[in-house]
């Protein structure tokens, strides 16, 4: 319900921020206008290039370790309770976290250039 | 009837607070650059020839972007052009909904939190918002088909998405500390006292945790030392092609983030709106004395707390921006992944240690 109410006003809110450009502003183009964003020279390809393909690596990366750290949340919820247990539970669990975030580091994931 | 009467209300103010701050934040960022800079800053705009030193710049600048053209390039991607800037604006903005501004008062019966959502899962929630801005990122260089827009959208996603792990691991250890996921719980642990006198602060306990929360939390704002998605004096940015009040909304949602990392911190790390010693009737000292306070100037003195210090988080990251340069693609993603990921793991380590000897 007040999720409801505050999605519905701040998305509200959006588009008529967005929209508002669309209603007031003025509408006058040209080709010189129309052309894509360049450092003042005329664009000499089409279109954008591929993804360069580092990104994908860091994508894959980042589902990997950050599901792990959505396992640790709960795990730290219900630390206070169980204490001792709990901890060699989390040593066991950082060692199989740190032997990939280890094997990723020696194969050069993390090696931009 | 009367429930979402408060409710609505509530959620206007915030709403109201938050523009009005964010706009605030435009013209103190550049009356801070300018006092750093031996500069005048922005220090024209008058209404009936009154300057209030160029207060009202950030309202004349509002003003003019709503009356700019609407323009999306014949080349781009229409719907999704449109969509981006939305999206950016809407999950920052949505995140803002779940930070308290102050303890429950009662007025004429009606206990009212001074917090528009309050989930049980609220410090998730947050998390969660704050990363589907990378949405808006990603969209916005990807629809406009502009190399460098692509090249600044690209850039920010990693960056963002990079980063995102430290900050998750940062704050695992505040959670073993004050165990809950409820902002309003995490705040009300805060007020105890430690050692005697210190406040149950986050960042008493948490030393560590809050440096690497802070770093991660300035990254993902894509502010200066960490700007390479926007590079203002480059031509890369993810908003390359973009003009008027959705380029608007993009700068918008780069301040309404810093809002919310300034009151994320104070939330978790410096105790929200507990003010050091103030209990429900009034101050008590650490060395024995006690000050009678009626309660609703203890109320008032709270959330005066609360915005005092997330305004010096706010001046904090203005001051940064400032002061340090970019750095380089290859530093940001070393500083990332090989230092504070791992300092996040062994704040977590650390903590269960201490925790289970004790």
């Amino acid at each position: 319900m007040t999720l409801a109410l505050v999605f519905l006003i701040f998305g509200l809110l959006g588009a008529v921020m967005v929209s508002m450009n669309a209603l007031l502003g003025p509408k006058k183009t040209n080709p010189v206008k129309e052309q894509p964003f360049e450092c003042g020279s005329p664009p000499l390809q089409k279109g954008i290039p591929g993804f360069v393909i580092k990104f994908p690596l860091v994508v894959f990366l980042f589902v990997l370790f950050d599901i792990e750290v959505a396992f640790l949340f709960p795990w730290a919820l219900i630390f206070r309770e169980m204490k001792g247990p709990a901890f060699l539970i989390l040593l066991a669990y950082a060692a199989v976290l740190a032997a990939g975030f280890v094997y990723a580091w020696r194969k050069g994931a993390f090696r931009w250039d | 009837m009367s429930e979402t009467l408060v409710l609505l209300i509530k959620i206007v103010v915030v709403l109201a607070w938050f523009l009005v701050l964010a706009l605030l934040l435009t013209w103190v960022e550049r009356k801070q650059s300018a006092v750093m800079q031996d500069r005048i800053g922005a220090n024209r705009a008058r209404i009936f020839g009154l300057r209030m030193f160029g207060l009202f710049q950030p309202f004349a600048d509002a003003i003019k972007m709503i009356f700019k053209e609407d323009f999306v390039p014949p080349f781009a991607d229409k719907v999704l052009h449109t969509l981006a800037p939305f999206v950016s604006f809407f999950f920052v903005a949505v995140a803002v909904t779940t930070i308290p501004f102050g303890p429950t008062v009662r007025i004429g019966g009606t206990a009212i939190d001074l917090q528009v959502y309050d989930g049980s899962a609220g410090l998730l929630f947050l998390l969660a918002m704050l990363s589907l801005g990378v949405y808006g990122i990603l969209l916005s260089g990807w629809s406009s088909r502009n190399r460098w827009g692509l090249i600044g959208g690209m850039r920010g996603a990693a960056q963002l998405i990079s980063y995102e792990v430290g900050l998750g691991l940062s704050l695992v250890g505040l959670i073993m500390v004050y165990p809950s996921l409820r902002l309003s719980e995490i705040v009300a642990h805060q007020g105890a006292l430690f050692l005697g006198f210190l406040p149950r602060w986050g960042v008493f306990l948490q030393p560590l945790g809050f440096l690497v929360f802070f770093i991660t939390a300035i990254a993902e704002t894509k502010r200066v030392p960490f700007d390479l998605p926007e590079g203002e004096s480059e031509i890369i940015g993810f908003y390359a092609e973009y003009g008027g009040l959705k380029w608007g909304l993009f700068m918008l949602t780069d301040f309404m983030e810093i809002i919310v990392v300034a009151a994320l911190a104070t939330t978790l790390f410096f105790g929200g709106w507990q003010m050091p010693w103030l209990g429900p009737d009034g101050l008590n000292w650490p060395w024995g004395g006690h000050w009678k306070m009626a309660s609703w100037v203890v109320v008032c003195l709270q959330i005066v707390s609360f915005q005092v210090k997330v305004a010096f988080f706010c001046w904090l990251q203005i001051l940064i921006r400032w002061t340090y340069p970019r750095i380089r693609y290859d530093q940001l993603m070393d500083l990332g992944w090989k230092l504070l990921v791992p300092l996040g793991l062994l704040n977590i380590l650390g903590t269960g240690l201490i925790m289970s000897l004790k």
